[in-house]
């Protein structure tokens, strides 16, 4: 195959997705991309995104069919120079092997379960070089969240990602459902697989974990990256959370899913529906219950750890979506030493929106 | 999400976590366990095709079988329920409703009412039902229509293995007689279905598939052959929605409602005989209530008025096809 | 002198009022219903007043029974509120069951009454399900079952009989045989010569009394409730009675010999044959057994007021209770 040829695949978003929809080219053939700009939009059931350009260059063919359902991997478009001839262009497309759709096949990332002292946790590991990565998730949130990024960073360092206690699939009945419990979880994981050290990332609820993690085990944690973070002040978005909490069918927690997303349409059945199973799980509304009165009582944030990071040595950042309507993005300010970055264009699932640009920031502080 | 359970498992392992959890939960049946009194193995059976299997070892005490008596064992499991144990109570086919009908309709369905509120009778009557097994005309009704039509039932009829594990939880947890219906050609079908316990609320339909053109209102194994023709149908761009049910007694119009108004057009598919069925239920409500939507004559997909025939090219008839599903949605799209 | 019965005197004097509450609150009923006062039907348990009571008398709130359309006494006699139900019996929403229920579905739960039940013999399978109950939750509760000559031929009650007795369930089948189903005899309706017969082919041990002596029905029903609350399973007992009423109130009775129901009056009254026991064995005095009428008459009269006064159920009260939960 000639190496002046790039293919532009079927990304996997997740550790379910087996298949993707082309729903629609924003380039044509002839067009000259700039890694970054966004080539396509793709849909699976449970969600849309745009996919951004990994690699530039002459965009020589669109193989795939605005419309049509294809595997993951499987072949797109194909970038090449102009030097490069129709005819060895024509050669790659028809040597290209696609993927079968193969139930078993792992494509992606898989997940296991830790026995840990808090019970069963369940977290995916995306190997690579380096100190790892720790992903956490926000309230009510699942290692999921995260489904756009764990392939991405995963290029610079080992990647892991976890179910924190209550959530996802990981054990539900928890007696403390606080703080503490919280970091107890992601300390014994980090205990259970040999991690010295990890790069924390914490998202919403998460990023106040992973401070609180780096706060009391500061020689645990290389570095930390807070997106849209609790814990750097009072005022949180009540509504959303109180009704998170209280939803009990698809008609009341779709109107308060939107407050997470600059595009609200992004707020799908499926994602409703997930989050509606999840919620239906034995413990979960106990659990949810708990952790918010802990958390989030009488309409505000409860715990402020801006200071404890102030005390702190090593590299910080704050990522915020400019339009954040649960978090407001004032609070990207409230530490010293940390680097901040606001994207706009996006709410408060902003690894989820922009994901390219928060990956980028991600990668950099390693 | 999790690992794929089938539907006839998703009813076992329901029933397993809720008398793990519960040893008032128990379940009687002829032949859930099998081989009581005789020379071979216990839970030779473990139910006729096998979906109580393993109930026995785990739980002695809480599993029993009974003889041919669906009126006394039926109204066991009734006056029990109100006596502080919350049975389960398998009438083998839901076509031997008519042996013990008076327990069901009479007794059971009644009690909270005529009591002035003060009997609670959480007992779950679970029976399969439905056609597509050559198994002839008394053991492949729905009678889907006879149990919702009673007041105090509640009745259950999921079409996937995700819904029955929640919704049986559900029954079982309920204080109310519930009668759980499962279509005995969807026991293979299989699905994610979460190791964990849960319980779906009852009075929920499920939206299958987002559309914007023809509503079609359906449950049970009918929900399969609504999605086999929106695909048929996605084809001459026709977008269908397709909601299912899932709860007879409650049932969730709202959905139904909401989801005409949208579209405009619905199309009733039933497995039950055509006369005072669901579909015609159904169809009446919306005719009431969403009259102004409507932008054609609603349709329904039903078998004929006739008992279920044996011979499987009969019995093919019989049964709503995705081909007639589709052209009832043309057929809207017509008008 | 000594008392030569199985009961001590204070429970002589609650066995003869409950019996006699039973009579005047049916007398009373027959008067007031002829009046056209009581909406519905009713069916009226005068004369078997023996069979209940000497039954009832050993059982508690955790022992179960059911019964039939004519269950007010066996209502009365388990201890539920005699003024709710003569509430329920006028539709009040003071009633035991709101008002919802009337005559045929009295029930109180708490007190160990199923219901009367206007299926016949749907009772006996209940019935069993209240003895599984027993044997499951570990306490020694037993299930009576009360059903007639008529409902005797039920499926539902032959079914019960075998399912009993292979699950030796704690159930006694009381067969209140007085003579006719509805207008339909019994020696026409009931194809063994006797109710034991038919015990026995269901094999669980079967006995026949006389349903007008408390006392033949007290003693036997002693045993068998012994029986059963040691584990050894169920028991049919035949109490052979009559009915002073008809059927249904309305019955014009013209099945029954001329002269059938003034000869039962005279003699084989129920109380009538306590009384003059209890008297001749000089246990109990005119005195202290009038006092008992007295108080009975008094309590009939307050109920019936009481419920006349009281009010008929909302509009709202018509779709309520139909589930728990909605």
């Amino acid at each position: 195959m000639n190496d002046q040829i790039t293919p532009i695949l079927m990304p996997k978003w997740g550790l379910s997705m087996r298949v993707g929809t082309l729903a629609a080219w924003h380039v044509e053939v002839g067009t000259e991309i700039t890694p970054g700009d966004e080539i396509m939009d793709v849909e699976t059931d449970k969600i849309a995104n745009a996919v951004e350009a990994a690699d530039g260059g002459l965009l020589r063919r669109c193989v795939g069919q605005a419309g049509e359902v294809y595997p993951v991997q499987a072949l797109l478009g194909v970038i090449a120079p102009s030097a490069v001839s129709d005819a060895e262009v024509d050669a790659y497309v028809d040597a290209f092997e696609m993927p079968e759709i193969d139930e078993d096949e792992d494509t992606g990332p898989s997940y296991e379960f830790a026995e840990l002292d808090v019970g069963k946790i369940r977290y995916t590991e995306r190997s690579g070089e380096g100190i790892p990565v720790l992903l956490i998730h926000g309230f009510g949130g699942d290692l999921d969240n995260w489904l756009f990024n764990i392939e991405a960073i995963s290029e610079k360092a080992s990647v892991y990602a976890l179910d924190l206690p209550g959530h996802g699939q990981s054990v539900k009945a928890i007696s403390n459902p606080n703080l503490e419990t919280m970091v107890g979880a992601v300390i014994q994981l980090m205990d259970h697989l040999k991690l010295d050290k990890a790069h924390l990332v914490g998202h919403s609820m998460g990023g106040l974990v992973a401070a609180q993690t780096a706060i009391s085990n500061p020689n645990r944690v290389a570095s930390i990256s807070l997106i849209c973070s609790a814990g750097l002040g009072e005022s949180i978005n009540s509504d959303y959370i109180e009704g998170f909490v209280s939803s009990a069918n698809r008609k009341e927690l779709k109107p308060k899913l939107k407050h997470l997303f600059a595009d609200d349409s992004l707020v799908n059945r499926s994602m409703v529906d997930d989050l509606l199973k999840y919620k239906r799980l034995d413990g979960v509304q106990t659990f949810l219950d708990g952790l918010k009165e802990n958390l989030f009582s009488n309409g505000k944030q409860n715990v402020n750890i801006a200071a404890g990071l102030d005390a702190l040595d090593c590299p910080q950042q704050v990522i915020w979506g400019e339009a954040d309507a649960v978090i407001p993005k004032t609070h990207a300010n409230r530490i010293a030493a940390a680097t901040v970055s606001v994207i706009s264009g996006a709410g408060h699932m902003v690894q989820m929106e922009e994901s390219s640009q928060v990956n980028d920031l991600l990668k950099d502080i390693l | 999400m999790a690992r794929t359970l089938s539907m006839k498992d998703a009813v076992n392992e329901a029933i397993d976590q809720e008398m793990g959890r519960d040893p008032t939960v128990i379940m009687m049946g002829e032949d859930i366990v099998g081989g009581a009194g005789a020379d071979g193995e216990d839970d030779a059976w473990g139910g006729v095709l096998g979906v109580t299997k393993g109930l026995f070892a785990k739980y002695p005490n809480q599993m029993i079988d009974t003889p041919l008596s669906e009126s006394a064992y039926i109204g066991s499991a009734i006056g029990a329920a109100t006596c502080g144990l919350r049975p389960i109570a398998e009438l083998m086919f839901v076509d031997f409703l008519g042996v013990c009908l008076d327990q069901v309709f009479n007794q059971a369905a009644k009690f909270r009412y005529m009591f002035g509120g003060k009997a609670e009778t959480p007992v779950v009557i679970r029976a399969m039902c439905g056609a597509g097994f050559r198994a002839a005309a008394q053991h492949s009704q729905m009678l889907t229509p006879i149990v919702t039509h009673i007041p105090g039932l509640k009745v259950v009829c999921p079409s996937n293995a995700y819904d029955t594990k929640g919704l049986m939880i559900q029954a079982i947890r309920d204080n109310d007689p519930v009668i759980f219906l499962e279509h005995k050609n969807l026991y293979a079908s299989e699905c994610d279905v979460p190791e964990e316990p849960y319980a779906i609320p009852f009075g929920e339909a499920n939206i299958a598939r987002e559309g914007k053109d023809v509503t079609i209102v359906t449950y049970g194994l009918m929900v399969q052959k609504s999605l086999e023709a929106a695909d048929m149908l996605k084809k001459d761009d026709i977008d269908v929605e397709v909601i299912d049910l899932r709860t007879l007694s409650p049932i969730d119009m709202d959905t139904v409602i909401e989801s005409v108004e949208e579209t405009g057009r619905l199309v009733c598919v039933d497995e039950a005989n055509p006369r005072c069925s669901i579909a015609t239920d159904v169809s009446a409500c919306v005719a009431r209530d969403a009259f102004k939507a409507l932008k054609s004559p609603i349709e329904m997909v039903t078998p004929p008025h006739t008992p279920v025939p044996f011979s499987p090219s009969l019995e093919d008839l019989y049964i709503p096809s995705a081909d007639r599903i589709a052209d009832a949605v043309r057929k809207t799209m017509e008008a | 002198m000594s008392n030569p019965f199985p009961l001590e005197k204070n429970k002589l004097l609650e066995a003869y009022s409950r019996m006699k509450t039973i009579r005047e609150f049916e007398e009373r009923l027959h008067v007031d219903f002829g009046r056209g006062d009581i909406p519905g039907f009713v069916h009226l348990y005068a004369g078997e007043e023996a069979s209940g009571v000497g039954i009832m008398m050993h059982l508690e709130d955790h022992d179960r029974i059911a019964s039939t359309h004519r269950g007010h006494g066996h209502c009365i006699a388990k201890g539920v509120d005699v003024k709710k139900m003569m509430a329920e019996i006028y539709g009040k929403s003071t009633g035991s069951c709101a008002g919802k229920g009337g005559s045929m579905h009295i029930a109180d739960l708490s007190k160990g009454m199923m219901g009367a039940n206007g299926i016949l013999g749907a009772g006996a399978p209940l019935i069993c399900g209240a003895a599984l109950a027993a044997q499951k939750l570990g306490h020694d509760g037993v299930g009576v079952t009360f059903f007639g000559d008529g409902a005797s031929n039920q499926g539902t009650v032959l079914e019960s009989m075998n399912l009993a007795a292979i699950w030796n369930l704690p159930v006694l089948f009381i067969v209140e045989n007085n003579g006719y189903a509805e207008a339909t005899s019994v020696d026409y309706a009931v194809a063994s010569d006797s109710f034991v017969d038919r015990a026995a082919g269901f094999g669980m041990p079967g006995i026949t009394v006389d349903g007008t002596d408390f006392f033949a029905v007290y003693e036997a029903a002693g045993e068998i409730i012994k029986r059963a609350r040691e584990g050894a399973g169920p028991t049919l007992m035949e109490c052979k009675m009559v009915r002073f009423f008809g059927h249904f109130e309305g019955d014009a009775q013209t099945y029954r010999a001329p002269n059938e129901n003034e000869d039962n009056r005279a003699n084989r009254d129920c109380l009538k044959i306590f009384r003059a026991k209890v008297i001749e064995a000089g246990v109990l005095s005119e005195a202290e057994l009038n006092t008992i009428d007295d108080e009975v008459m008094a309590l009939i009269e307050d109920a019936v007021e009481e419920a006349k006064a009281a009010p008929l159920p909302l509009a709202e009260e018509l779709t309520n209770d139909v589930y728990v939960s909605y």
